[in-house]
């Protein structure tokens, strides 16, 4: 039996990195997925890397999580798809970095908005089609940087400890519904959003890992499957890191 | 949508039982006294309950402005008649 079979379950940021990882993971587990970012093209080869290993050809939904009505009308589409809402995974994220004196309020307010107003409406939408069938799992994509802080990123910090605290306090209201709640806090992981750190800076990174290399998306992949599937079942309110022994 | 199908009686019997599944209660003891905060059980986390059946009864998705408006039982049929419910 496949960890996630015949389960209904949504992953923004699917486009790449990450979210990409997690909806072929997802799809090797046995899941039918509806696929949510912003970019079509992304999301248009993860539906057909999906397809190609075998898995059912996930439901996209173009949509900008940071736009509200967007927002509104993609989980409308996606309650008109499906009335089954088995997991989230909530991964839509976005990196600015900048040193405290060089952050414009348009830069805040952008990485706010992406990475924790969104992520809790998005819950909220979810929790409500869970509601129905009292159950399901919400993951939240926090990031080890929201634990321990990190130079040049005072924004991105506070959004990703933003997550941590949502997501505990969601755990807490949303158990007594029997919705789960869980994050995963990524430490350094191979993916795009890494691409712009400056060689010097990511030999410094390294250097901090205990396993002393950088983690893989597949890796945090799995970890957030098993927290979306009854193998965690009596798991909630937990961040578990996925760092190698980054933050210890 | 489904709601044009019904006859205002059914609607209304429908929307009873909703909110009698949404708060835990008996379908006699619904009617227009309810009131969000008032009404012993119509507290925050059962409102969130309540809103998850009026969805999936109407099969509709209640805006976040008429989640936070809806406060009371002559309010939600105001709400639902937005949504094309007819009472």
């Amino acid at each position: 039996m496949k960890l996630l079979q015949d389960r209904v379950g949504s992953i923004t940021g699917a486009s790449r990195g990450i979210g990409r990882a997690t909806a072929l993971e997802a799809a090797r587990q046995g899941a039918r997925l509806i696929l949510i970012a912003r970019s079509r093209e992304g999301l248009e080869e993860t539906a057909h890397q999906v397809e190609n290993e075998g898995g059912v050809r996930p439901q996209i939904i173009v949509c900008d999580v940071a736009d509200e009505s967007s927002l509104k009308t993609a989980f409308r589409e996606m309650h008109g798809y499906t009335k089954q809402l088995d997991f989230l995974v909530n991964n839509a994220g976005i990196l600015r970095d900048a040193v405290i004196g060089m952050i414009s309020t348009k830069q805040i307010l952008e990485v706010l908005h992406t990475n924790l107003i969104s992520l809790i409406q998005i819950m909220q939408f979810a929790a409500r089609i869970m509601m129905g069938a009292k159950s399901g799992s919400i993951v939240n994509i926090a990031s080890i940087i929201g634990r321990s802080g990190n130079e040049g990123q005072v924004v991105y910090g506070a959004s990703k400890a933003g997550v941590i605290g949502a997501t505990k306090s969601a755990a807490r209201e949303l158990a007594p519904h029997g919705i789960r709640v869980n994050a995963v806090a990524p430490g350094v992981i191979a993916t795009s959003m890494i691409a712009n750190i400056p060689e010097s800076k990511k030999e410094e990174l390294l250097g901090s890992i205990k396993m002393n290399r950088l983690g893989q998306p597949e890796e945090v992949a799995k970890i957030i499957c098993v927290l979306a599937s009854d193998y965690s079942s009596y798991v909630t309110g937990q961040i578990l890191g996925v760092d190698g022994g980054m933050w210890l | 949508m489904q709601e044009d199908k019904l006859t205002l009686s059914e609607s209304e019997l429908i929307l009873r039982r909703a909110f009698a599944n949404g708060l835990q209660i008996s379908e006699e003891s619904v009617n227009d006294a309810l009131q969000y905060a008032s009404t012993p059980g119509w507290d925050s986390v059962a409102h969130m309950a309540l809103i998850a059946s009026l969805d999936s009864t109407f099969d509709i998705m209640l805006d976040t402005d008429d989640v936070l408006e809806l406060s009371s039982y002559p309010k939600a049929r105001e709400i639902l008649r937005k949504y094309g419910v007819r009472f």
